[in-house]
């Protein structure tokens, strides 16, 4: 059970802040979404928990200890990281790939045993991806390769997960697929699991909680209910979007108003 | 026949349903494991090969008698020709094991470079090592200082001494902070080896008479290897190659880029220092007696990769004998093709390594980085 808290964080590169005074918690057992527009700085969030960047102020906190004392391999056995898709080296397979999130757990000496490619396995099975386990990643695609990097965050079996754009490259079946596959294991295992989202929709759907970040702050958190609302649509990504209740559920939804803004340009435009 | 086959089939189909569905993945691990062994045995194979082959011929089992009966458990009586053992012992052993050594000290730093950068050019003198160690020994050719210091002589020292003094010039220049990106790094590198490249050169076409051992050493050669050599180069490949073989599994995880490995809970900045650290001293080691033999560096691990995929703690054992073997054999050719005349070793190794390598990258279709 791991429970990750950030307290008055202000992040930035070069001492040039990003994001300032940021505090929310990830409790075990919920799913919490991060929303905001692009460049609002989701993935850098991503970072700072895993220690590749260094709060400017403010402390992060793991189960109550500052992250910046706890060694590298010990965050790793804490916190998977499902990255944006990044490059792979091309020449490993698919298995290989999956088979280095039991790194954490292996020391200089050690090896990989029978257990460490169970896992492996099991990760695989779990995400749908064994039938790219003897592929060479370089042939993949971007969805592919984004199944294979969940299945790595859980052979790593760490007790939170951070996921940073984790459907961004799925068709809208694996998308359900595979957030169904976190949230269950969310409710089953304890996870903490927090998620940088674009899809609002996904997002309200999936999540138990939301944290939306605009304009370098936190905007607003609380129940997608409480966070997804007209006012702070419009006010984070412009006006043309309308939220209504899903039918079914009765969370928020969100749909584009399509054209709308070329509209208002042709009316501008009309009367110059 | 027939029955033969069918027999195999249901065979195999019944180990696949009492295996795990991971088991096989353990079928390439296994493969490479018999192909270290293998090489293993090739090794040994090429040293005794290498022994015997020579001006003045000795037959196999001669040379294997004399070898074992330095071992002093093993009593053997003398039945060879008088001279034979001093021919084998004082003159061809040493030669061959410091050829093997240097082999293997530049397939591996070369492998770890390419793996460290992530780039497939990397080679062993990349960072300057080469150039560094160049501009040592041309000033040991040319300075009036005679003598020797610990059992070396003057050139291997000031090689060596160049060497590590460029790789911490260019550490220093590259490094910011708490940092050492890797692009920095190989640019501070080219840039230096091009300026250390130039007075090298400057000083070779200046050095009238010695023009000549000059550009000799600077194409490698091991004829004046010595035991003393052997002696003074054992320990840094020793440590170096056992360091860089324990990070082997580290290294595959690097393979991502620097900010997957770091969470997947590697020390990038650590295991890139350890790493440098470790292939700098075997390659100046081993430049700084025999010169800088060129393309078993950066060839080696490719064919390596071509043969036996690019997983890490299979590729670097596997360049470790490969290149050891591929040097031996190299420097079998330079002193015996035109003998008595010796080609240099550097010389021999992209004239016969480069067909070779050619064809592997022709008849392989695997993606190899």
């Amino acid at each position: 059970m791991i429970k990750i808290e950030l307290e008055n964080v202000s992040l930035g590169y070069h001492h040039r802040p990003v994001l300032s005074n940021l505090t929310f918690r990830v409790m075990p057992g919920e799913v919490v979404g991060m929303i905001g527009p692009n460049g609002s700085g989701k993935s850098t969030v991503i970072r700072a928990l895993t220690r590749i960047i260094s709060p400017l102020s403010g402390k992060i906190l793991l189960n109550g200890r500052d992250l910046s004392m706890i060694d590298r391999q010990e965050i790793a056995r804490m916190l998977g990281v499902v990255p944006q898709l990044p490059l792979l080296p091309s020449a490993f397979t698919g298995f290989e790939v999956v088979l280095m999130g039991r790194n954490p757990h292996l020391g200089l000496f050690a090896h990989e045993t029978e257990t460490d490619l169970e896992i492996t396995w099991r990760a695989m099975e779990m995400t749908g991806t064994q039938a790219l386990a003897k592929r060479s990643v370089g042939e993949l695609s971007g969805g592919q390769i984004q199944c294979l990097l969940i299945a790595r965050a859980l052979a790593q079996q760490t007790e939170a997960v951070l996921l940073d754009e984790p459907t961004a490259n799925l068709d809208i079946g694996r998308q359900i697929d595979v957030l169904d596959l976190i949230k269950r294991l969310c409710r089953e295992q304890g996870l903490s699991v927090l998620a940088a989202l674009h899809d609002l929709n996904l997002a309200s759907q999936y999540c138990d909680r939301l944290v939306l970040i605009s304009e370098g702050r936190l905007y607003g958190r609380g129940t997608p209910v409480e966070v997804v609302t007209p006012e702070n649509i419009e006010a984070v990504y412009g006006a043309d979007h309308c939220v209504y209740s899903h039918p079914v559920n009765g969370l928020p939804v969100v749909l584009v108003n399509g054209g709308g803004r070329l509209k208002n340009s042709e009316a501008k435009g009309a009367g110059v | 026949m027939k029955t033969d086959i069918s027999k195999e089939r249901t065979m195999s189909a019944e180990t696949a349903a009492s295996d795990p569905a991971w088991a096989a993945h353990l079928v390439p691990w296994r493969k490479r494991t018999y192909a270290v062994i293998g090489m293993c045995v090739a090794l040994v194979v090429v040293i005794a090969v290498a022994t015997t082959v020579g001006s003045v011929s000795i037959p196999l089992s001669a040379t294997v008698k004399v070898i074992l009966s330095k071992l002093s458990f093993l009593q053997i009586a003398p039945t060879w020709q008088s001279g034979t053992d001093i021919i084998i012992m004082e003159i061809r052993l040493p030669r061959v094991i410091l050829a093997g050594l240097v082999g293997a000290a530049l397939g591996t730093a070369g492998a770890t470079y390419q793996g460290l950068f992530r780039n497939p050019l990397a080679d062993p003198y990349l960072i300057g090592v080469a150039q560094g160690a160049s501009l040592g020994a041309v000033a040991g050719f040319l300075l009036p200082v005679t003598g020797s210091f610990l059992g070396m002589g003057v050139v291997p020292m000031f090689a060596f001494i160049g060497a590590l003094g460029s790789m911490a010039v260019v550490y220093a220049l590259a490094r910011q902070g708490k940092s050492l990106p890797v692009t920095t790094l190989i640019l501070a590198g080219v840039a230096l080896s091009a300026l250390l490249g130039s007075i090298v050169s400057y000083l070779i076409i200046s050095s009238g008479d010695k023009m000549h051992s000059i550009v000799f050493w600077l194409m490698g050669s091991f004829s004046l290897s010595r035991w003393s050599d052997v002696r003074l180069v054992l320990p840094y490949m020793v440590i170096g190659i056992g360091v860089i073989l324990l990070y082997s599994r580290p290294l595959n995880v690097m393979q991502l880029d620097e900010e997957q490995a770091q969470q997947l809970g590697i020390n990038v900045e650590r295991l890139k220092l350890v790493l440098l650290a470790a292939a700098t001293l075997i390659t100046a080691a081993a430049v700084s007696f025999v010169g800088t033999i060129g393309f078993v560096g950066i060839i080696i691990p490719h064919a390596v990769r071509l043969i036996w995929g690019a997983d890490y703690r299979f590729l670097l054992p596997l360049s470790v004998l490969s290149s050891a073997i591929f040097l031996i054999l190299a420097d079998l050719i330079a002193r015996t093709l035109l003998s008595p005349t010796e080609i240099p070793v550097g010389v021999v190794t992209a004239l016969f390594g480069a067909p070779f390598f050619l064809y592997l990258l022709r008849r392989r279709r695997r993606v190899i980085f």
